[in-house]
């Protein structure tokens, strides 16, 4: 471009008016998933093949290809949605090389060449491909942060610019004060998405609040540790750019000099995508000094996790940032008093990062009007174990889990019944069967002895043994204990004992007993959030289910053959 | 390229950087394998920060290898969505088949067996991954096409 204007090549709506322009060109966008779940199901060789298949029938200029996040139904992927001008979306699910060139010649290449309106029939070979957009699994769902999600190249700046991308920090910056950003990210109601549910306006009042003397810090907490658990991930691939957006309007609003992500090393294509997104903002100039021209100056920098599931917790977090041992220490002082290196830090969750753009373009009142009267806006879930459609989704607080499991997870399969759902991981509990009309909010699971964890929703079938279940959780908990206090060190290693015990047929009721003392024990003695809530699923088992303890227990040896079973 | 070189060159690039002792034994993992013992000690002397510290962290984070492990990393996920859908027999499978237990490398360092939390592919469990390619809906019956497909790879790969 010319250097004429220079200024106009960071405007982003210059930047939005040339990409849609560039856009327009094509008739037909194929989006291809590209997140690790379908990448691992052979997304890129289906890229390969549409590419040349597009080429032999020359619509190279015709058609664009878009690698885009995750597209929510990852038990059924690679996933490709054909979008083509005039006509209805066309969702292929278990693509195979040779369904994707047959697409292009049979399904693209055609319908391209019917006039505008003309209705398209897809050929009975490809229909056994295609999955119904008006599946519950699509139709019940309400997407705000996963919105964009597998609509746009998470790669490509100017896409998400041209999806209105970087507007909201532009109104923030350009028209608001900082105080009225906290005042109106309190106004939504959102709370922390990381599962600590603590009012994010609050806690950004409380950090921009706190003087400083030189530096404040944001910090985003990508170090999504709870088995069975892909949000962050899929989030941070999906759309990076989202959260990078949400973290700036952050700082802006606790006056915050630097950012920094943390994020799992166990994530390589989230942590790449996001150093590709950091970059193209400091070309773009949408971070570095004077940002959009104003005072505002801001910068980003990744630290990885190196496979510590106690590092999720935020004292714990700021230590391995720091290059320490990741182990938590006594809250007060919080991190908004004393954080990263001593100074103020304001931690929030990717979720609830993701979730700010389209809070403030949107405003308050709106995001408010998704959701409970405690709990606003929608919550992300990664949906799997025994269930039909696993997968990815976003939903409203305060839809029920019968609506979740049972509709847009279509069921348990196999012609099983279904026993329970487990939410909050291994800080989290199992709700039972009498429980499936609960609706998704921080109070209503708190109340069944789960929590709403960061939104890990595992389906079990009867099958599922629960004494088995909390030796699982129990087992990854102590593992992952960093030892620092006994409660949690000794604790948790006893209870795991005493369950072995149980499950192999040698326990007594005495030692069901001892299970909830040590429970209780540890619940209130352990120094942070991994051995305060790691009792839970054993507890919270232990409460509907206790009848499966007593089994194990009541004769003794004679439970051997069932503590085989799985 | 001399060993002990790359060692100091991740260490003079993240010397200056805060909160980078982490990142630079990544970088090392990342081109090594693991972090043997010469390149933490220039690690230490590279960025100032006493070996004990550096070991005190190594030995802290499971990521971290003190050993160099076989060619192929085989890592089988033993998350929640994996354990229901029977990855503890695919884990057994493997160890049968290359007669090693969980951490543990083979005789002939081709394959090293590990477990891991989650990899996020909890839609396509049970999940394992070998070197970066993740293979979904894996059963025991796998396990042997899965360690054939690396045999070849890496004897490709010496030629």
């Amino acid at each position: 471009m010319a250097d004429a204007n220079i200024d106009k090549r960071f405007d982003i709506h210059e930047i939005a008016k040339e990409k849609n322009k560039d856009l327009e060109r094509f008739d037909c966008n194929v989006y291809i998933c590209h997140s690790t779940g379908c990448k691992s199901s052979g997304s890129d060789d289906i890229i390969d093949i549409v590419k040349s298949a597009l080429a032999d029938h020359d619509l190279e200029g015709q058609v664009r290809i878009v690698p885009t996040g995750c597209m929510g139904l990852c038990a059924q992927g690679p996933l490709m949605r054909v979008e083509i001008k005039g006509q209805k979306d066309v969702l292929y699910k278990r693509l195979e090389p040779l369904v994707a060139r047959m697409i292009v010649t049979e399904h693209i290449a055609p319908a391209l060449k019917l006039k505008e309106g003309e209705p398209f029939e897809i050929p009975e070979f490809l229909a056994q491909h295609v999955l119904s957009l008006d599946l519950p699994f699509f139709t019940k769902q309400e997407k705000v942060v996963l919105k964009d999600a597998g609509h746009l190249d998470p790669e490509d700046i100017q896409e998400y610019i041209a999806h209105g991308g970087y507007l909201a920090l532009e109104k923030v910056l350009k028209t608001m004060k900082p105080e009225d950003v906290v005042q109106e990210i309190k106004k939504s109601g959102l709370r922390g998405r990381g599962g600590g549910g603590f009012s994010t306006g609050m806690k950004w009042e409380i950090a921009a609040k706190t003087p400083t003397v030189d530096e404040k810090f944001i910090i985003c907490n990508g170090d999504e540790g709870d088995p069975g658990a892909y949000m962050d991930r899929s989030i941070l691939e999906g759309n990076p750019h989202a959260v990078i957006e949400g973290m700036m309007i952050a700082a802006y609003a606790i006056g915050a000099t630097e950012g920094w992500f943390y994020v799992r090393a166990e994530y390589p294509l989230a942590v790449e995508r996001l150093e590709k997104a950091i970059k193209a903002c400091k070309k773009t100039r949408l971070l570095g000094n004077n940002i959009m021209g104003t005072d505002f100056c801001f910068n980003i920098d990744i630290r990885l996790g190196a496979g510590a599931f106690v590092c999720g917790e935020e004292t714990a977090l700021i230590h391995s940032i720091e290059g320490k041992r990741g182990t938590p220490r006594p809250r007060p002082p919080y991190p908004t008093d004393k954080g990263l290196w001593g100074k103020p830090s304001c931690v929030n969750n990717v979720e609830t990062l993701g979730n700010i753009p389209t809070i403030i373009l949107k405003g308050a009142d709106w995001f408010a009007s998704f959701g409970t009267e405690t709990s606003k806006g929608t919550k992300v879930f990664a949906l799997t174990g025994q269930v039909e459609h696993s997968g990815l989704i976003e939903v409203p607080m305060g839809t029920t889990i019968r609506e979740i499991v049972e509709e847009i997870g279509g069921g348990v399969p196999n012609g099983k019944q279904l026993k329970a759902v487990q939410t909050g991981g291994p800080s989290g509990g199992v709700i039972p069967l009498e429980y499936m009309d609960l609706p998704v909010c921080y109070e209503e699971l708190k109340k069944v002895g789960s929590i709403m964890g960061s939104g890990g929703m595992i389906v079990m079938d009867e099958t599922a043994n629960m004494v088995n279940i909390a030796n699982f959780y129990l087992d990854f908990t102590v593992d992952e204990s960093c030892g620092k206090c006994a409660p949690c060190r000794i604790g948790g290693k006893q209870m795991l004992l005493l369950l072995e015990k149980i499950n192999k047929g040698k326990g007594t009721k005495q030692d069901i007993a001892d299970l909830k003392r040590i429970a209780t024990a540890m619940q209130k003695a352990s120094l942070c959030g991994l051995g305060q809530t790691a009792p839970n699923p054993v507890l919270s088992t232990l409460k509907f289910y206790e009848n499966e303890y007593l089994e194990k227990v009541g004769e003794g040896k004679k439970d051997n053959s069932e503590a085989e079973e799985k | 390229m001399s060993e002990g070189s790359v060692a100091s060159q991740v260490a003079a690039k993240w010397r200056k950087k805060r909160g980078s002792l982490i990142m630079a034994l990544h970088e090392i993992q990342d081109i090594k394998g693991y972090i043997p013992w010469d390149d933490a000690m220039e690690i230490a002397v590279g960025m100032n920060i006493p070996l004990a510290r550096i070991y005190e962290v190594l030995t802290f984070y499971n990521f971290f290898k003190l050993e160099a492990p076989g060619k192929a990393v085989i890592s089988v996920c033993t998350g929640t969505a994996c354990y229901l859908k029977g990855n503890d027999k695919v884990l057994e499978e493997f160890k049968k088949e290359l007669g090693i237990g969980e951490g543990e490398s083979t005789a002939d360092r081709m394959f090293h067996l590990q477990c891991v939390r989650c990899v996020g592919c909890c839609g396509l469990a049970p999940v394992c991954v070998v070197n970066g390619k993740t293979y979904g809906r894996v059963t025991p019956n796998d396990v042997r096409g899965i360690l054939d497909e690396w045999r070849n790879k890496l004897a490709d790969d010496k030629e």
